[in-house]
């Protein structure tokens, strides 16, 4: 059976690669900083010696529109167009072509259909920035294949948080049941409080520290009844509009299961906060 | 009132750069073509299957046409989809004179009658 040898849930800041690599006279103050925690960040992945990789994002509209928005998605191709025209635009990010992995998207689609997730699957799927800008930090060589799965966390209505955390453990028993030896990793990103084209936008921090506060320790301690029992979809909107990507960082701990993080590290930039957290539930290869 | 066909105009127009142009040097000559073609497009962008029944509100119109994202916001227009539109047409000259940020920081000041309150929903 397949080795589950990391999870990595991560907050996607699609202006990583931009910051810091701008030429001296345009580098932000933190850039330095920034960049020494992803590095850092990256080595939990490095060490973990993934032969492939279950990336779990979301379509910002760019492939997907509100004519037909799937809730649950999962790529099955053998490789992937990624960074649409709007992305290279805005945040500076390249074009890739990654490997897909049909084989264990089948099997994933099949197991999560058994599962009772009633996914839709894509034959022509374009990556966007939620799975690019973790590749770009974590496994910037982009030499693994992907097996590439969407959730909305952005066209509301939305699923329950319960719903992702379900949908987090499907994953990880079929993970664990695929029959290959092949070393596979988890790499989800999501956002703690967000605010986009709104009153809280591009403040000196993210909406609400207290909220990312209690996030991160929530994630790390493993600890899905706070989760449940604190976020809904209203308490996300309240500490900010674009907070329901915190939706599949729950997703990613489901993969992990209620275990404590075995990595934990943040960094306050000017509009948000980071998060970096990895797992290793089948031990620390450290 | 039609959101959605005003997200589907935000959703094409910034994935287009030449629509985009278009709309940031004459924004009515661009939503008079859009309207009269983009906009029947069945889905995003279905060329032979039309949808005969979509239209704007005379606000919506006027919102698109005046780049007024306070209106958009109020009356409930994707996020996303507005700011990154309207930062694709205002970020460059605002930086120039302002430095980074300031055309985001202007956009949050011009909706800080929200702050605090119950945004108006994107669900649709």
């Amino acid at each position: 059976m397949a080795h589950l040898s990391a999870v990595l849930a991560t907050t996607h800041h699609p202006f990583y690669l931009k910051a810091t690599t701008a030429p001296p006279e345009e580098r932000m103050p933190q850039a330095d900083e920034w960049k020494a925690k992803v590095e850092a960040y990256r080595e939990t992945l490095t060490a973990a010696e993934p032969e492939l990789l279950v990336m779990v994002g979301s379509d910002h509209f760019h492939q997907f529109f509100a004519d037909n928005y799937p809730t649950f998605l999962i790529g099955k191709q053998p490789r992937y167009d990624a960074t649409f025209y709007n992305e290279e635009r805005e945040f500076g990010i390249p074009k890739y072509l990654l490997e897909g992995h049909e084989d264990l998207s089948g099997f994933m689609f099949q197991g999560l259909l058994d599962r009772g997730f009633d996914f839709s699957i894509s034959h022509e799927l374009k990556i966007d920035h939620s799975i690019i800008c973790p590749i770009i930090t974590t496994r910037p060589a982009a030499d693994l294949p992907i097996v590439p799965i969407y959730t909305n966390i952005f066209a509301p209505p939305l699923p329950s948080p319960k719903r992702f955390w379900d949908l987090g453990r499907a994953i990880r028993e079929i993970i664990d049941e695929y029959p290959s030896d092949s070393r596979i990793a988890a790499v989800g990103s999501g956002h703690l409080s967000l605010e986009l084209g709104g009153p809280r936008q591009f403040g000196e921090t993210g909406p609400d520290p207290a909220f990312d506060r209690a996030a991160i320790d929530w994630l790390a301690s493993g600890d899905i009844e706070a989760i449940l029992a604190n976020v809904t979809h209203e308490s996300m909107a309240g500490v900010g509009n674009a907070t329901h990507g915190f939706l599949d960082l729950i997703l990613m701990m489901g993969i992990a299961g209620p275990i404590e993080a075995d990595y934990v590290d943040e960094l306050d930039l000017f509009h948000t906060r980071e998060m970096y957290m990895t797992w290793y539930p089948n031990g620390d290869p450290r | 009132m039609s959101r959605y066909y005003v997200n589907k105009f935000l959703f094409q127009v910034d994935g287009d750069p030449e629509l985009l142009a278009a709309y940031k040097a004459d924004p009515a000559a661009l939503m008079d073509r859009w309207e009269r073609d983009y906009g029947t497009r069945l889905g995003t962008n279905h060329t032979i299957e039309r949808t005969t029944w979509l239209s704007f509100t005379d606000q919506e119109r006027q919102a698109l046409l005046e780049h007024d994202y306070v209106t958009l916001f109020e009356l409930g227009v994707h996020f996303f989809l507005c700011l990154t539109i309207f930062i694709a047409i205002y970020d460059d000259e605002y930086r120039e004179r302002s430095g980074p940020l300031s055309f985001q920081r202007e956009y949050a000041a011009k909706l800080s009658h929200w702050a605090g309150k119950d945004y108006p929903t994107v669900a649709l």
